[in-house]
């Protein structure tokens, strides 16, 4: 039998991460992608902590901790390095938060891309700071209780839509994925291997702490969020959208109701919150045709 | 073979004969040159390298960071405002103990805006571990940066060479530049024991617990007085080769001195100036210019200055609120000892204003009448 995720673990048992973590299943998947080939950059970030204390450290490859904003930048410096000593078979990974990605580490990403830097950026989105103890990041959804957007002033705006600024930079591979479907986020990391060039990934990781779920429910909100749109599943490849659709799109209510960062939002709003999922979804198929009309 | 050129290609040339490997800069006035070269070098192929056009100092000395973490040498170039960007990643390539190595033009910080000379840009990254080596002129600083890389790779530390904005920057000195086979000879290629390497994996930087952070802080300062031997062996070293040997400091004129002067960077040719002429007067005064002010050369200026009755220190910066930054240093390092000079520090020349040969040989002169009614003395300052 040919097994749909590859059998060998780099990543070994015994790290920090807390109970149900969607972020420490991410890079167990990314690893066994992209294999022992691979040198991982990690900013300050929940995986500053969960790649364990000194002298441990659960990787399994080379880790290079650095600071919150330099993700991208540290990692064109390994790339570089690489480079010059005329290295080919090894993927650099920058492997950050959202904060780190679409807050503090945004120009030093935005960067990199436009240089054209040969590296793998995966973002893993767990939609706030969870490491520093729930404070919203902008990757936070609109309505949503944190440390420092608490009950009579819920997160404002909506999620910054990370994907677009990223294709916006032209560059030749960009992709969502989710935990809850690790044979398409190892499928879409072996593409990016196989390219040369910036590639961003962003996989979205529930965070039983900060969305405020019971921990066996991990998997199952990922999955949420790919049937209700909320986190639609794409690539972008070379201007070109490819597009998971779910079977039956589900109301947005099944994928907050398990969620007590939303337990405070009304019919009224959770209403709102589905036209806003709906309206996007129906942009995002849009732009799917449009796209690889030109593309094609 | 000798060139002439400015301190700023000086850098470039200097970088070129100790091959760098990656470069990662950003613009900034008057620093531009010496990476707009290296750039010109990296294109034409005349050096093997890597150039990274970063959009910032912060990200230029992160993929410093990332290139010295993977083996590769690594070298940038800032000044003022883009070095305080980069302030936070100087402490991370010292904890990381990379010898990434870096020129600084010195500059004034703003507001308001200013692109001259001064020192309180380097001198505020005091406490991030880097070396700091304060240069004369456009030979001494080829000379220091080819020096540098061997210095920083042997102690596993960064390293900063300073130069003065357009006093060395903008202005053209011949500069010998020895034969590039000396130089393979002097410095070796970089090939750290330790570094990101799939066959070896490592974790570098990770949570470290009160248990055993303490302890590596020690190993950096331990690293840091290490260098004072290492610099005089590699200055030793490159005398041999070139004829031009370096230390801490620099003694000028001081052995009979009963008066001091302390400099460092460009305006120190000024001072030896002074000293001539002083000499000529027959006034017993000597001058001492200090290279490196990390590591601090506590044990040289001991030795000279339990022999002084005074000593004026010279500083192009100011601590708000309080003294010059060598003044302090200097006098920190002599509280201990048994005989003591009088120490007087002067501010001077800030934000690039010139400060002239006649103004140094009064300060000299009045300087053991002790006319002095406060510590400080501000050179030149309009009332």
């Amino acid at each position: 039998m040919r097994l749909s995720i590859p059998e060998t673990e780099i990543m070994s048992p015994g790290h920090l991460a807390c109970q149900g973590c969607g972020a420490t299943l991410a890079l167990r998947y990314a690893l066994k992608s992209l294999g022992r080939d691979t040198i991982l950059v990690i900013p300050a970030c929940c995986w500053s902590i969960i790649d364990g204390p000194f002298p441990y450290s659960s990787a399994g490859v080379p880790v290079f901790h650095t600071a919150f904003e330099t993700a991208a930048s540290t990692a064109s410096g390994v790339n570089a390095a690489l480079e010059i000593k005329g290295v080919d078979n090894v993927s650099v990974l920058a492997w950050a938060g959202d904060g780190g990605t679409m807050d503090i580490g945004i120009q030093a990403l935005s960067g990199a891309v436009e240089r054209g830097e040969n590296i793998i950026y995966v973002c893993y989105d767990n939609e706030g700071y969870m490491n520093t103890g729930i404070q919203r990041s902008s990757s936070t959804p609109r309505g949503a209780l944190t440390a420092t957007t608490p009950e009579k002033s819920p997160k404002k705006g909506p999620k910054k839509n990370m994907m677009e600024i990223m294709a916006a930079h032209k560059i030749p591979y960009t992709a969502t994925a989710n935990i809850a479907f690790p044979e398409d986020f190892i499928a879409k990391l072996k593409k990016a291997k196989a390219i040369k060039g910036p590639k961003f990934l962003q996989i979205i990781s529930p965070c039983p702490i900060g969305w405020k779920f019971p921990t066996q429910l991990t998997v199952k909100i990922a999955k949420l969020s790919f049937e209700t749109c909320v986190f639609p599943l794409y690539e972008i490849e070379y201007g070109r959208y490819n597009i998971k659709k779910p079977h039956r799109k589900k109301a947005v209510k099944e994928y907050i109701k398990h969620q007590g960062r939303f337990r405070h939002l009304s019919e009224d709003e959770i209403e709102e919150m589905q036209q806003e999922i709906d309206k996007e979804w129906e942009i995002l198929l849009k732009k799917e045709k449009v796209n690889n009309a030109e593309t094609t | 073979m000798k060139k002439v050129i400015t301190g700023n290609h000086a850098v470039s040339f200097a970088a070129k004969s100790a091959r760098v490997e990656v470069v990662a800069a950003y613009p900034i006035t008057p620093q531009t040159e010496i990476v707009e070269k290296l750039s010109e070098m990296v294109a034409s192929g005349q050096l093997k390298a890597k150039f990274i056009n970063v959009e910032s100092e912060h990200s230029a000395m992160a993929a410093c960071i990332g290139a010295s973490a993977t083996g590769a040498r690594s070298f940038t170039a800032t000044s003022c405002q883009g070095l305080a960007l980069m302030h936070e990643m100087l402490h991370w390539a010292t904890g990381a103990r990379l010898p990434v190595v870096m020129a600084n033009v010195n500059r004034a910080m703003g507001p308001p805006w200013n692109i001259w000379s001064d020192q309180t840009d380097s001198l505020s990254q005091r406490d991030t571990g880097w070396l700091q080596f304060y240069c004369e002129n456009n030979q001494e600083i080829y000379d220091t940066t080819v020096q540098l890389f061997k210095i920083c790779e042997k102690v596993s530390l960064p390293g900063m060479i300073v130069l003065d904005a357009f006093y060395h920057s903008h202005t053209s000195e011949p500069v010998d530049i020895p034969d590039q086979s000396l130089i393979d000879g002097f410095l070796p290629r970089y090939n750290p024991e330790y570094k990101l390497d799939v066959k070896k994996p490592h974790a570098f930087g990770g949570l470290t617990s009160p248990e055993w952070y303490y302890e590596l802080r020690y190993k950096i300062h331990k690293a840091a007085l290490d260098a004072i031997d290492i610099i005089k062996e590699v200055g030793e070293e490159y005398g041999n080769i070139t004829g031009r040997k370096y230390g801490l400091i620099e003694k000028y004129r001081v052995d009979d001195s009963e008066h001091l002067l302390i400099t460092s960077g460009a305006i120190s040719e000024t001072a030896k100036d002074a000293i001539d002429i002083l000499r000529k007067k027959k006034k017993n005064i000597g001058m001492v210019r200090i290279r490196t002010f990390r590591p601090f050369p506590k044990e040289d200026l001991k030795k000279i200055l339990k022999k002084v009755n005074t000593v004026g220190v010279i500083d192009r910066n100011i601590s708000f609120g309080n003294e010059g930054i060598f003044f302090q240093e200097i006098k920190s390092a002599i509280y201990n000892e048994k005989r003591r000079p009088a120490i007087y520090g002067f501010i001077a020349g800030l934000g690039g204003r010139d400060v002239t040969v006649d103004e140094i040989v009064k300060i000299a002169e009045d300087m053991p009448k002790r006319v002095y009614k406060k510590e400080i003395v501000w050179i030149g300052l309009k009332k």
